[in-house]
């Protein structure tokens, strides 16, 4: 692909940006990642960190974002909130919908008691302490698609959690998508001062097997003591195309649990990347992608010990069956002065099928000298004796390479803190696996 | 128990296995009625292990000759589920361990799976919990090992209980029970015997393979079978073991080798 193509190609997708802003930075900001844009190209499996990912397929297809089309909430109203239910988290003190990217405030709700609102409402009424935040964290300099996100900041989610404030019940952040061939950019902003303590879902979903273009950034900064559990979930179609970036800044003593489930879309690209700022930051950083048919998931991580006394742990699991592909990133930094960080990182890979593939790179790049660092990576078929074992039972040969699939995968399913999605979850793993081919299966 | 007229359940005939094309099986013979208890001992490497797991169908081994008949029918044409489900268990020497997947989830699966086949009742999760802790209280289990994942960080005596717990919920027609008593601590021992005890009735049989003859002091058997180098080299009664016991395995390869009776 030539330079030419690609910007061509840049120049279709930034068609159709959202109208001029009151909010003079906002716009400073959108016309510096617009420029940004003009100069970075559509990657290519040549660029080093897309060298296993190969988005081509993105450029043959054109998409719009929904705000340039006509009578924009008209796919939020015609959306029953019946359909909704089979998303619902029904714990949830909070939910904010957005319809291909368009909040829709008639399928919304807040009973959390502190800001859960749409981006667009939300900073002009904060509007000093989103823009103390906004785009600080998630950086576009070398990365196209975060600069095409700031390029239509528009909308969104903005959750600012008050001091001290302690709630359980999550707070859902849905992402419906039910055009194809429309483009959409949320941003969301996470901010949460100290000592606070919230959960977040982020959900995105598909009413039909379309093909669209979801861009997503969202940054978090998390306050001294603050935690955050943030869930992520990708259940798109499997047409469509989903880059995500999330970029959390972590302060003296705050803990951020991310558990990041990735089964759909034809191509996906999440990357997360969690600076501890401070001292005695914590993160647990999960995911699990579970991938078949000609799927491609590529999940690249940055947890970077800038501060003495962090800690670190990651669980990255990737099943894929069919002629899918997982690809997975993971990379440590250890920063001169940060003395005794913990860390420890953990890839494991279960391929179902002979055509199935992934990529693992655990990276580890350590600058100090007192720390405690580990790291390991493997990548197999189902075990024979674990699936003679469980047929010596009685159990199918299909029964049990299901059973097995499912408890690979439910292992970072069950760190996930909210009941009724963990449920949820857990039988979309076990349909998944269910409607596997057993014949295509590798190890038998 | 040896009962008069009572059916065969196991028919083994000249049967020969290789694993990596290895032969370890080399003309195993043996029958086995409903009713009975038998043991098959022998030194290490004499195939016990092979023949119990071969029966079961693990895929490792490829047989290369001979039969095997299960209440008439050929065994060996069956997939391993399939044998399961017409009645053939084999407790494993080293039982597998399973992480993620829940002890009570994985015993509902099998109790009902070979419900199902049976034609019998198959049983909701509530149900089951009523029925398995029954079960346990055989083996003198924990009810805790229903909700940690299978096997996982059981000891070794736990493990064999499990396997126990599952012969119990299943009710073979044959079980095989491969070193049931490796690990397992006098207690332990005991508690697991007795289960086994419980379990045996005239309709059923048990064969029990192992290295020692403690085992045999729990579980009394009809017949001692000493296996060397991939078949039976001599059978006997219970009073063989203790004669084992006392005089090692060598004494019963020079006889078989030479015919001559050897005294202590």
């Amino acid at each position: 692909m030539n330079t030419i193509a690609t910007s061509n190609y840049l120049d279709g997708l930034l068609q159709g940006q959202p109208p001029a802003s009151p909010l003079s930075w906002l716009n400073q900001l959108r016309a510096s990642a617009v420029d940004r844009v003009g100069v970075l190209t559509v990657p290519t499996t040549r660029d080093e960190d897309w060298r296993f990912t190969d988005i081509s397929p993105l450029t043959k297809l054109s998409f719009q974002p929904a705000q340039g089309a006509a009578q924009p909430t008209q796919a939020a109203a015609q959306l029953a909130p019946a359909t909704l239910e089979q998303w619902a988290i029904p714990e949830a003190a909070a939910r904010l919908v957005f319809v291909d990217g368009i909040y829709a405030p008639e399928h919304s709700y807040n009973r959390a008691g502190f800001t859960v609102e749409n981006l667009a409402t939300g900073m002009n009424r904060h509007a000093a302490a989103v823009q103390a935040q906004l785009g600080r964290h998630a950086g576009f300099e070398r990365n196209v698609f975060a600069a095409l996100n700031t390029a239509f900041l528009h909308d969104g989610a903005l959750i600012l959690v008050p001091r001290d404030l302690s709630l359980s019940a999550p707070l859902h952040l849905l992402f419906v998508a039910t055009r194809k061939q429309a483009a959409s950019y949320p941003r969301c902003l996470v901010v949460a001062e100290s000592g606070s303590a919230v959960t977040l879902v982020e959900d995105y979903v598909a009413l039909e097997p379309a093909a669209y273009f979801t861009n997503a950034v969202t940054e978090v900064a998390l306050a001294d003591n603050a935690q955050l559990h943030h869930v992520r979930v990708q259940r798109d179609s499997a047409e469509a195309f989903h880059f995500a970036h999330c970029a959390v800044s972590l302060a003296q003593a705050s803990r951020y649990h991310s558990v990041s489930v990735a089964l759909g879309a034809r191509i996906s690209r999440h990357n997360l990347g969690v600076l501890l700022a401070a001292e005695g930051a914590e993160c647990s950083v999960d995911g699990l992608a579970l991938i078949g048919g000609a799927q491609l998931a590529d999940t690249h991580t940055l947890i970077d010990h800038a501060m003495p006394q962090g800690r670190s742990r990651q669980l990255h699991k990737c099943i894929v069956d069919g002629a899918a592909r997982a690809v997975f990133n993971g990379n440590i930094m250890v920063r001169p002065g940060a003395q005794r960080t913990d860390s420890s990182q953990s890839s494991r890979n279960l391929l179902l099928s002979a055509k199935a593939r992934v990529d693992t790179k655990p990276q580890l790049e350590i600058f100090a000298d007192d720390v405690k660092c580990a790291h390991g990576a493997t990548v197999g078929q189902l075990d024979v004796d674990e699936v003679f074992y469980l047929k010596s039972r009685g159990l199918s040969e299909t029964a049990a390479r299901n059973l097995l699939t499912y408890a690979f995968g439910a292992e970072v399913i069950e760190r996930i803190p909210v009941a009724s999605l963990r449920q949820r979850l857990e039988q979309a793993v076990l349909a998944q696996t269910q409607a596997a081919d057993p014949g295509a299966a590798g190890s038998s | 128990m040896i009962y008069q007229d009572s059916k065969i359940l196991l028919e083994v005939r000249g049967l020969h296995a290789t694993v990596n094309g290895i032969e370890i099986l080399k003309g195993m013979e043996l029958s086995v009625r409903s009713g009975e208890v038998h043991a098959i001992m022998g030194p290490n490497g004499s195939g016990k292990s092979t023949f119990a797991k071969l029966l079961a169908g693990h895929p490792a081994y490829e047989v290369s000759g001979g039969e095997v008949r299960f209440e008439g029918k050929d065994l060996l044409e069956l997939a391993p589920e399939a044998r399961a489900r017409a009645g053939v268990f084999l407790g494993f020497q080293y039982p597998i361990e399973i992480p993620g997947v829940a002890n009570s989830q994985f015993l509902r699966l099998a109790y009902n799976t070979v419900q199902a086949e049976r034609g019998k009742e198959e049983l909701d999760p509530l149900e089951f919990d009523d029925f398995v802790r029954e079960k346990m209280k055989l083996l003198e289990m924990n009810p805790d090992f229903l909700d940690r994942s299978v096997n996982e960080g059981f000891s070794g005596g736990e493990k064999k209980r499990n396997e126990i717990l599952q012969m119990a919920l299943l009710e073979p027609k044959l079980a095989i029970l491969d070193e049931t008593d490796s690990g397992l601590d006098i207690d332990a021992l005991r508690i697991v015997a007795g289960g086994v005890n419980q379990l045996a009735h005239k309709d059923n049989a048990i064969v029990l393979v192992t290295h020692y003859q403690r085992l045999l002091n729990y579980i009394v058997p009809d017949y001692v079978h000493v296996m060397e180098a991939g078949r039976i080299i001599k059978t006997g009664g219970k009073e063989l073991a203790l004669e084992l016991e006392e005089r090692g395995y060598d004494w019963v390869g020079a006889e078989a080798q030479t015919g001559v009776r050897v005294t202590p």
